[in-house]
């Protein structure tokens, strides 16, 4: 299984870190939006958070993929058998 | 939440070019890493009924519910690690009915593989219509209804056909690999959506120390785990230490994480033994900070004051308002904080119980925090976790049936000896047929009111005495296959006869018990519970030992590899001792002892 999982997650939080940042950037100062949290711009704060979780996740898969493309591919096990007929 | 089913699709169809035998579909190839498959675990159990019943169970028994982690979780994760995965992973079974044929019989087999099959396309039926349920409470869609000029009636069908089309496509496509890859997105996305909430909530009530004060207010005794265990009027669950113990950390927990193949499913996909017994390990560390995410929403919840403000929410060409009113409804004024009353569909009064204090709808608190808290854009994220985790337990129950059925059943009684081919297409028309027979199960439930109730009940009935089956099956060479079979059946039929004995109080007869006659009532519904599943553990061990006692042992050269005293210990690998899955068990108890500790 070559497809690290990190990274289309990484993407995702990004995206939706990236969406909730300027949604709080543009809603930001809006008293009437943010009453029900407590005045806290929690679309802002939050997406900073998830798009910081993602890059790291994103980064982070990225790096081990390139680590898997330099080494040369695991020796398949021969010894394995098919089952199930 | 439009972006979160691209990647879930796009997933799907990025494993669908490694999807080449079956082994690759049902098993994810056997070459998952321990950490994602660890994950997969507890996300598969992370379904709606984890979020939405343990917030429930939060704002009904208070902290007490943390014993559902403490003891009821955990320490099952660590026996399956260390002790039972040796057996799952090393029998090379395909699946756990596959097992006990090894094990035992094929009549063993037949009965586990049938009721299971059985329980997972309900489960995910129920998993569905609960959703589509919440969906048109919260009034999710009812802004995008409204823009196409579609009857709000449709929301129902809409929310049944989209989720059972999401989850079709990506297991269809990728099979377990998708579905446990999805799994640990979603694992992630109810993270982000419920962790910002507790915060939220938290500051609101003052930290943990005004939690304390404000639950206290409601009822003393909610803010303790532990105190008061020792005696079942002392403490809101009702049950006392042993009942507890036994039930719950005993014959529940262990019978759940150790023989539901829901989960064990997504261990048995990891790479080699390792990281096998690895998976429940790494597992039980989230685990641990649950309790916190899904638990203190539902204390949260009950500790507000009452909300005199109604919230409706509109969605207009893409923007979502909220109009706020004055006027308390019904619900809310009958109900306490943020957790509404429960009303009859019919006559539109608030439901009693037999003592004629209102019914709480429960199953509303944590949905409603979300609602209170979340502005415009966050309360997206929210709702999109709330909606996947409800895929997520469906998506396991899903790839559990579609395996159990194709190797189990299909490949065993109907069709034997086809190709590899054949076998992975029937998985995939068997993921098309458990989908199909979910939505008729979703539908069956809008009919018969008492349907869901009906039917967990019944898994109950099916769930508490297995896990005996597997101990004595593992640890106990002397014990046969007709032994097995007659002890799975009397545990069922225990199980049933407690149920139609006993009686929780302030509650009506029927399906809460007591439909033979009462011959006990227990403090609480949890209580019955615990206790019921303690007497069918014990019957289904005791006829189990008899029967097998009568009956002629299998020879032992029969056993090796299935019975932990005929197995030799598995190859230590060249790691550190820290890094063995006994130390990391032992890690992961002393974890669960601190919580225990801070909880009390």
């Amino acid at each position: 299984m070559n497809l690290d999982l990190r990274v289309p997650m990484g993407l995702m939080f990004i995206f939706t870190g990236a969406i909730m940042t300027t949604w709080g950037i543009k809603t930001n100062g809006n008293a009437a939006l943010y009453e029900r949290s407590l005045g806290i711009n929690a679309n802002l704060w939050w997406g900073l958070v998830l798009l910081a979780f993602g890059l790291t996740m994103f980064i982070l898969g990225q790096r081990s993929q390139r680590r898997l493309a330099k080494e040369p591919p695991p020796p398949v096990e021969e010894g394995e058998v098919r089952r199930g007929h | 939440m439009l972006l979160y089913f691209v990647f879930v699709l796009g997933i799907g169809f990025a494993l669908k070019r490694y999807m080449k035998t079956s082994k690759d579909f049902f098993q994810a190839g056997r070459a998952l890493p321990a950490w994602i498959c660890g994950l997969a675990f507890i996300s598969a159990n992370l379904g709606a009924q984890e979020v939405i019943g343990m917030g429930a169970s939060g704002a009904k028994y208070g902290l007490e519910t943390a014993h559902f982690y403490g003891i009821g979780a955990i320490p099952a994760m660590v026996f399956v690690g260390i002790f039972m995965m040796p057996f799952y992973y090393g029998s090379k079974a395909r699946s756990v009915p596959e097992f006990l044929r090894l094990r035992f019989d094929e009549k063993t087999r037949a009965l586990n593989a049938c009721s299971f099959a059985v329980m997972t396309v309900f489960s995910s039926g129920i998993s569905m219509y609960a959703m589509a349920r919440l969906i048109q409470t919260l009034h999710v869609f009812d802004g995008l209804f409204r823009s196409f000029g579609w009857a709000p009636e449709g929301i129902f069908t809409f929310s049944i056909l989209m989720s059972a089309v999401i989850v079709l496509l990506y297991i269809f496509l990728g099979g377990l690999t998708s579905a446990i890859y999805n799994e640990v997105l979603q694992f992630f996305l109810i993270i982000a959506g419920f962790l910002p909430l507790v915060l939220l909530g938290l500051k609101n009530v003052g930290g943990w120390n005004g939690l304390k004060t404000a639950v206290s207010a409601v009822d003393p005794r909610m803010m303790h785990e532990w105190k008061g265990v020792m005696h079942a009027s002392t403490n809101p669950m009702g049950i006392e230490i042993i009942g507890l113990g036994m039930g719950l950390g005993f014959v529940l927990g262990s019978g759940y994480w150790c023989t539901d193949f829901l989960v064990i499913q997504t261990a048995m996909a990891s790479k080699n033994m390792e990281s096998a017994r690895r998976v429940p390990l790494i597992a039980a560390v989230p685990k641990m900070v649950f309790p916190f995410l899904v638990i203190l929403p539902g204390l949260i919840a009950i500790s507000l004051p009452k909300p005199h403000a109604t919230t409706i929410v509109r969605n207009e060409n893409g923007v979502i308002y909220h109009e706020t009113s004055n006027i308390p409804t019904r619900e809310q004024e009958e109900g306490r904080g943020l957790v509404p009353a429960k009303i009859n569909p019919v006559t539109g009064k608030a439901m009693l119980d037999a003592s004629g204090h209102p019914l709480l709808d429960y199953d509303m608190a944590t949905p409603n925090m979300l609602l209170h808290y979340f502005p415009t854009g966050i309360l997206g994220l929210g709702l999109t976790a709330l909606l996947a985790s409800f895929m997520s337990g469906m998506a396991g129950n899903v790839t559990a049936f579609n395996t159990v059925f194709t190797y189990d059943l299909y490949q065993s009684y109907i069709h034997k000896g086809g190709s590899d081919r054949h076998y992975m297409a029937v998985g995939r028309w068997a993921t098309v047929g458990g989908i199909l027979l979910s939505i008729c199960t979703a539908y069956a439930a809008i009919n018969f009111n008492n349907i869901m109730d009906t039917l967990q009940l019944v898994f109950s009935f099916v769930n508490a005495p297995l896990f005996a089956t597997f101990l004595l099956g593992m640890f106990w060479k002397r014990s046969t296959g007709h032994g097995a079979f007659v002890g799975l059946i009397s545990g069922t039929v225990a199980a049933m006869l407690h149920h139609g004995l006993t009686l929780p109080i302030e509650a009506h007869t029927g399906i809460h018990g007591g439909w033979i006659t009462v011959v006990h009532h227990y403090p609480s519904d949890m209580a019955q519970n615990f206790w019921g599943a303690i007497f069918a553990f014990g019957t289904n061990f005791i006829v189990t030992v008899i029967v097998s006692l009568c009956t002629k042992p299998r020879p032992e050269s029969e056993l090796v590899g299935l019975v932990h005293s005929l197995t030799p210990k598995p190859p230590r690998a060249h790691n550190r001792w820290w890094k063995s899955p006994e130390a990391l068990g032992i890690a992961v108890l002393l974890g669960a002892v601190a919580l225990n500790i801070f909880f009390a």
